[in-house]
């Protein structure tokens, strides 16, 4: 049976390992981190966009307006949260008409349906809150909105379903191409051999392809500060607004969650280091002053959290999405920065439509494209909620109370397959310590079940993987 | 000298003024009961406290019993007092006012139970 | 379905205070529901003495203090239920919760007591840049990691907020062998009380610094630093102040809020200033049979006077049940001129309870009197050394002052200069 690695378990190495398990392959996928989702695809806006930004004729373009086609049926068969709430691209100047018009060709070249350019008035008609100062906006009602850590998640599981496999906590050091195939050196010295091998590093694509291509890339970090209000604050928003943008970015947005929260950012500063994931007192400052020319009445009293997410920009501006040029069977996915959450359902049919062809393999008969959710007890009805406790009593223990997540919802979380291991996987697959107390009441808990089916102690329990120990020792 | 000093005998944290020229006749005021004028004269001459802490227990519904001493004991010698609890286990169950460690460096001051543990 | 007179959410000391006192006023079917596997709510980690002076008239620790009311509504054969989260109520007073014996259960009460506490602020709500490693915990996560569970969250500790959960847990882990290198307050004075300043911080030689905040945490997986900044009157970072404090943890004391999601859901209105229900004097919100009580109402610095709160509160929603409570025309107290908040908001005219005002002033002031004053006459007036935001203080009204108050139009609390 042929090999093939993937390297990098975000969004784009999840959704390719998906697309490839409907074929017969042995299927490895290697994570740094002890999770999916760990990198940019966990801290970005979630936005599914509707395609009139990239550049027509780029791959940009091409597969946002493909990938954010197939979100409806995705979203169904893979169950994760995903809403086509429209967008606003916001103009506050009457000089500036000519930026939304260009957005606006820009999206009939590209594809993109049922644009309109509408008045500022219209934008208020819909969502009050918005700045009187906006004179007009183009409207796109295609763009959606998703939880990128739950679909990657989604897909995830699926492909585990699928048979493939995955190994975490393994670093690749560097690629060695022998007899036409890869040999994936990790720093621990595990060599995994890929008849064909994926590079889906995300930041670290440039420099995974870089110890094998003679085709060098550069990736710059480019980070982005987020601020996240509570739910209470929801009603602030329905639509995603945008301001025109500028060349660093989309510029700063103020979008709801698929959950009901609202979340500001983010910032752009390309920077040097790809682990930094620090907010900082400017950046924050700067997301939440630049959020209020949208919505002047936006106050920080309701923030519950903040975030930093880290674009992988390719310093070529396009995606890379091919076959390595030198004859090495690495097949690149390089510089996937937004809207790379959008495109990459569509990149990774393409992927593995190109490699499945290239290794000549033929069709997984076992595949199910079907993957169910973890029941989710916040959203039930009553009589739901009566008929899950009966089922699994787990589910009448309630363990995070302001998201309204029970002891079951995180056994399950744990115990399914590519599980929660520590307390931000329960958090971003059961949203307990999501709310409002940030997982004030609740961490002591989720600890004690992460340690109970875990069969491990409690001062081995982590945040986000080895290093991050949440507890120093025993009270002696 | 005369010293100013909030009394922490109780949560009303009466402002005393100590005067402590004559040790044998210190004299307090500010404090608005009797506790207060013992505190403020007993900071001067040898200052007390009451020390809290948890012990584990064995076989109980809860992992640890919190625990007192029974009277305030010299401040110098909290630290030693706490080391005597070190690797201290009791076996459920626990009823408040059970004595955890007696006689406490030989103070003659108790460390007891502050909670009700059942037996699991 | 199933029907009950009087359900209280949550057991800690104001659930506990509230169900013996309906009891003792004549009140048979009650029930209350607990979240936690154990009645006594908070008390259950405050293992420090310093409770029940006002109402045992000796020091007890918090776990003693909490089992003299458990003892009290044992004696009574009052019901209770663990384990068990309200998941919703509502005006009609409509109670569906959940637990694992029981699975869904819904109830129809006649009174509720909202008695379900507060919570920490998290980081997340005071804006702290920088890193998202472990080691950054509530103080009273931390607390509850010692004293309930056994386990150290940290070696080496910086704490930012001078509340009294902030002071005492740096004494705690103090006693525990961690070292606490500095307890940092945003404000020029302390919210924690001063004898605990006393005997948590000073005892120790632990330095806390008024007027600084944290500005930046470092770290990667786990806290290696913090940086703390001078602020300036408007409470901004000084730029140049900095200075990094070596630390595995990080514990914030940063104030706490009242837990009104489930009041929100009956449509019970809310006091901006307090964070929870505008209240009566009987405690009654303004949803009709349903009363607050404790740090859901507005939080307290000392559990006797939240067990006198509730008994009241507990007391009153027996005579509602009975149909004897007056709720006829209201008069409003406000608080002015350095006076934050005064509890209750609402005084019924008739009715013949002696008053209590409870109210924290906004600032720290020195040589003033605390005064209650109806259509411009004062009434009451109390001279005070010095209040403080941290201390909250109590005003009892005798006869006289009680009727002047109900019988006038409007009534404000406030402080005047002392001359």
């Amino acid at each position: 049976m042929k090999k093939i690695v993937i390297i990098g378990a975000g969004v784009v190495g999840c959704s390719i390992a998906r697309e490839l398990s409907r074929y017969d392959a042995k299927i490895t996928v290697l994570e740094r981190a002890n999770d999916v989702a760990c990198g940019t695809t966990k801290a970005n806006s979630g936005v599914v966009h509707g395609g009139f930004d990239a550049k027509p004729g780029s791959l940009k373009a091409k597969y946002n307006v493909l990938g954010n086609a197939m979100f409806d049926r995705l979203a169904k068969e893979l169950d994760f949260p995903f809403r086509r709430n429209g967008a606003y691209v916001l103009c506050f100047d009457d000089t500036k008409w000519d930026g939304l018009k260009k957005l606006y060709d820009q999206g009939i070249e590209n594809g993109v349906k049922d644009l309109r350019v509408v008045t500022g008035d219209e934008v208020r008609e819909r969502e009050p809150y918005v700045s009187k100062e906006v004179k007009g906006a183009l409207w796109c009602p295609s763009s959606g909105i998703v939880s990128p850590y739950e679909m990657t998640i989604a897909y995830a599981e699926n492909a585990a379903k699928n048979g493939v496999e995955f190994v975490f906590e393994k670093n690749v050091e560097k690629l060695v191409q022998t007899d036409g195939k890869i040999q994936v050196v990790c720093s621990d010295g595990d060599v995994y051999e890929g008849d064909v091998v994926v590079n889906c590093a995300g930041l670290h694509s440039d420099d995974l392809n870089n110890t094998i291509c003679d085709k060098k890339y550069k990736i710059v970090p480019r980070k982005g500060e987020y601020m996240l209000l509570d739910k209470t604050s929801g009603y602030l928003t329905g639509t995603t607004l945008f301001q025109l943008p500028t060349a660093m970015g989309k510029g700063i947005l103020v979008v709801p969650s698929v959950h009901g929260n609202i979340l500001l950012g983010p910032t752009a500063v390309d920077i040097e280091d790809k682990e930094c994931k620090d907010t900082t007192y400017d950046g924050l400052a700067e997301a939440f002053d630049k959020a209020r020319i949208t919505m002047p009445s936006l106050t920080k009293k309701t923030v519950i959290t903040q975030f930093t997410g880290l674009r992988a920009h390719a310093d070529a501006g396009d995606f890379v999405i091919s076959f390595a040029k030198d004859g090495v069977p690495l097949y690149n996915l390089i510089g996937i920065e937004s809207p790379g959450l959008t495109a990459a359902p569509a990149i990774a049919v393409q992927a593995a439509k190109d490699i499945s062809a290239y290794l000549g393999l033929d069709a997984n008969k076992a595949f199910d494209p079907i993957r169910k959710g973890i029941p989710c007890f916040a959203t039930m009805t009553e009589s739901e909620r009566a008929e899950i406790i009966k089922k699994n009593p787990l589910y009448g223990r309630i363990v995070c109370r302001c998201e309204v997540v029970t002891e079951g919802e995180i056994v399950d979380s744990i115990n399914r397959p590519v599980g929660a291991k520590d307390l931000d996987g329960v958090k971003r697959r059961t949203r307990a310590g999501m709310g409002r107390c940030q997982s004030g009441f609740c961490s002591e808990r989720v600890m004690e079940i992460i340690a109970r089916e875990r069969g491990i102690d409690m001062t081995e329990v982590t945040k986000s993987g080895k290093g991050s120990e949440i507890l120093v020792g025993r009270v002696e | 000298m005369m010293r100013e000093m909030i009394c922490i005998c109780c949560p009303m944290g009466c402002r005393l003024t100590v005067d402590d020229s004559d040790v044998n006749n210190v004299k307090v005021s500010g404090n608005t009961c009797p506790r207060g004028e013992k505190y403020g004269k007993e900071e001067v001459v040898c200052p007390k406290r009451m020390v809290t802490s948890v012990v584990r227990v064995k076989g109980g519904d809860v992992a640890m019993v919190s625990v007192k001493t029974k009277e305030a004991i010299e401040k110098s010698r909290i630290f030693d007092a706490l080391d005597a609890l070190k690797g201290v286990e009791v076996k459920a169950p626990v009823k408040i006012g059970d004595v955890i460690v007696k006689d406490v460096l030989g103070s003659g001051v108790d460390f007891i139970a502050t909670k009700n543990v059942a037996a699991r | 379905m199933s029907v009950k007179n009087l359900i209280i959410i949550g057991g800690g000391p104001a659930g506990l205070a509230a169900a013996k006192s309906a009891y003792d006023a004549g009140e048979r079917d009650i029930l209350i529901l607990e979240r936690e596997d154990k009645l006594g709510g908070i008390l259950n980690q405050c293992i420090h003495n310093g409770f029940g002076l006002h109402t045992f008239k000796e020091e007890l620790t918090g776990p003693e203090y909490a089992a003299r009311y458990i003892d009290e509504v044992l004696e009574r054969k009052i019901e209770y239920k663990l384990g068990t989260t309200v998941l919703s109520i509502d005006k009609n007073k409509r109670v569906t919760c959940a637990n694992e014996q029981d699975g869904l259960l819904v109830y129809e009460a006649k009174a509720i007591i909202l008695a379900c506490g507060c919570r920490e602020r998290p980081r997340g709500a005071i804006n702290i840049a920088g890193c998202r490693a472990a080691g950054i915990f509530s103080a009273g996560t931390a607390q509850k990691l010692i004293n309930i569970d056994g386990y150290m969250p940290g070696k080496e500790v910086v704490i930012l907020g001078s509340g009294d959960i902030g002071l005492i847990m740096a004494r705690r882990m103090t006693f525990q062998g961690a070292k606490v290198k500095a307890v940092v307050e945003l404000m020029p004075y302390s919210s924690g009380l001063n004898r605990n300043i006393v005997q948590c911080l000073n005892d120790f030689d632990i330095p806390l610094m008024f007027s600084h905040t944290v500005v930046d945490i470092k770290g990667k997986g786990r806290v290696s630093s913090v940086v703390i900044a001078a602020v300036d009157d408007k409470l901004n970072p000084i730029k140049g102040t900095e200075q990094e404090i070596k630390c595995d943890t990080l514990l914030l004391s940063v104030g706490l809020l009242p837990e009104n999601e489930l009041s929100k859901m009956a449509d019970v209105a809310l006091s901006p200033i307090t964070g929870g229900a505008i209240v009566d004097d009987d405690m009654m919100t303004e949803a009709d049979g349903i009363f607050a009580c404790g740090n859901v109402l507005h939080v307290h610095d000392l559990v006797d006077f939240v067990s006198e709160e509730s008994e009241w509160a507990g007391r009153r929603a027996a005579a509602y049940i009975k149909g004897e409570k007056v709720n006829g025309e209201k008069v409003g107290i406000d608080a002015k001129d350095g006076v934050r908040y005064v509890v209750p908001q609402f005084v019924n005219k008739d009715g013949d309870e002696l008053l209590k005002l409870k109210m924290r002033v906004g600032n720290v002031y020195k040589d003033v009197k605390l005064c209650v004053v109806c259509d411009g006459e004062e009434v009451y007036a109390r001279k005070c050394r010095i209040v403080t935001p941290g201390e909250m203080e109590t005003i009892n009204l005798n006869e006289k002052q009680t009727r002047a108050l109900k019988n006038c139009k409007q009534a404000v609390v406030c402080l005047k200069a002392v001359k």
